[in-house]
């Protein structure tokens, strides 16, 4: 999901051929993920096939480049600005997405937090809700409240950790696709061209 | 049927100081708690969220507002009024505990009764009323420094809600306790506030602050945020 939705974030500021993808990817998270030049691409080919992106060869290297269709940027903008469901699988994602987040142009990222806070808060009450409700002393309760110990003390983490975040993100700076990862890079780097029959 | 609302302040003002060092701590703060139902306030140090509680809690006096505690407005009580309603409606809990070292556990929950007039074999009896609902009447002739620190808050938590009490304020209640006695103390003071009385919870810890029906937060005086508990099981991959 996250592979997915980040090229589809970064084809929102404009069109990029799948190495720029990488690229912009990388630089915008850091560069604490790294993201093989394949992935890229058979996401970029599910992509076209579901109508969220199309290709076309304007490259003067005959390279395929890529733009983001209407229902692309639908989808892009719904996983930007919604909050994503608590979990330890997501915990990666939310990182990534927020670091994407502060670097396109026009996004709110303080709503987008405090969205996230409220997403967050109100799965640890859920959680707690439930362990409320449940019977302490049956021993087949046991694993389930393992596991919602182990949710609660990840949604705490997660509250803390965007607090924390807060004031670090309203400092940085969005900015535009970097123009020397432009359509010119270097072709050996790109996707080999389409051979038309 | 709609439980009575046994707390309620309505657009409560608080300012400190004048002219150029005036501080307001809140401005116009508004809410209602039912019984049996606890809500939590959450905020930044400094956001006015203890100034809340001890107004609401009759403490402090509010420089414009209304609070209603048990039907009664605080701010037209007479001193001896207000002490009184203190005294027989209110309970207070604060992260240190305030128990008297020199007197023992049933002594202290028994304390705020005896000062209220009730004679001492009355209010010890429903001291250790208080105590078992709490699950530590074994306590009861110990001394505070000779139990721990998830005891003492436990004792703390009896001692508020002991009598007629029908309100429970806590301040940062489980601050000085690690996560397992927290847990205990909030489930505790859980089950006394769903058998009927109303209790506002000042947290900065989440994890604590979940256990309440709603969510306020707080930030530069005024209430900004309400969170109400909903049961999404989805989200937690409960069976």
């Amino acid at each position: 999901m996250s592979v997915k939705a980040s090229i589809l974030a970064v084809l929102t500021m404009g069109a990029c051929h799948g190495y720029q993808l990488r690229q912009e990817i990388e630089s915008r998270t850091g560069g604490t993920w790294n993201i093989n030049v394949g992935q890229i691409y058979t996401t970029l080919d599910r992509l076209e096939r579901d109508g969220l992106v199309e290709s076309n060869l304007t490259n003067v290297d005959g390279q395929t480049t890529y733009r983001i269709t209407k229902l692309g940027r639908e989808e892009a903008e719904a996983w930007l600005t919604n909050p994503l469901t608590t979990g330890p699988e997501t915990k990666n994602e939310l990182a990534n997405k927020l670091a994407l987040a502060v670097t396109i142009p026009g996004l709110d990222i303080a709503e987008l937090i405090h969205r996230q806070r409220v997403q967050t808060m109100q799965a640890l009450q859920g959680l707690t809700k439930a362990k409320r409700e449940s019977n302490l002393d049956d021993p087949n309760e046991i694993p389930w409240l393992l596991i919602a110990d182990l949710n609660i003390f990840n949604c705490e983490a997660e509250l803390r950790w965007l607090e924390h975040i807060e004031g670090t993100l309203a400092k940085s700076a969005a900015r535009d696709l970097n123009p020397s990862q432009d359509l010119l890079a270097p072709a050996k780097r790109g996707r080999p061209a389409r051979q038309e029959n | 049927m709609t439980a009575e609302v046994l707390i309620e302040l309505i657009d409560v003002q608080k300012t400190y100081g004048n002219g150029e060092n005036e501080v307001h701590a809140l401005r116009g703060a508004s809410l209602q708690v039912r019984a049996g139902e606890l809500i939590a306030i959450m905020g930044a140090s400094g956001s006015g969220k203890s100034t809340l509680l001890t107004i609401a809690g009759g403490l402090e006096v509010p420089t414009s507002g209304d609070v209603r505690i048990n039907d009664h407005s605080l701010p037209t009580l007479r001193q001896k009024e207000l002490a009184r309603l203190r005294r027989q409606t209110i309970g207070y809990v604060f992260q240190d505990f305030n128990l008297i070292p020199s007197l023992t556990v049933v002594e202290n929950v028994a304390l705020p009764l005896e000062l209220d007039g009730m004679n001492a074999r009355n209010a010890r009896r429903a001291a250790t009323d208080s105590l078992e609902s709490m699950g530590i009447s074994d306590l009861a002739k110990r001394f505070p420094d000779e139990i721990s620190g998830g005891q003492r808050q436990r004792v703390a938590i009896a001692r508020s809600f002991v009598g007629p009490r029908r309100v429970l304020l806590a301040d940062e209640p489980t601050g000085a306790l690690d996560s397992k006695t927290s847990e205990s103390v909030i489930r505790a003071m859980r089950k006394r506030i769903d058998g009927g009385l109303a209790g506002i919870l000042v947290t900065h810890d989440a994890k604590l602050a979940a256990w309440a029906d709603r969510i306020l937060v707080i930030r530069d005086g005024q209430i900004v945020d309400e969170l109400k508990t909903e049961l999404r099981p989805e989200q937690f991959g409960a069976n």
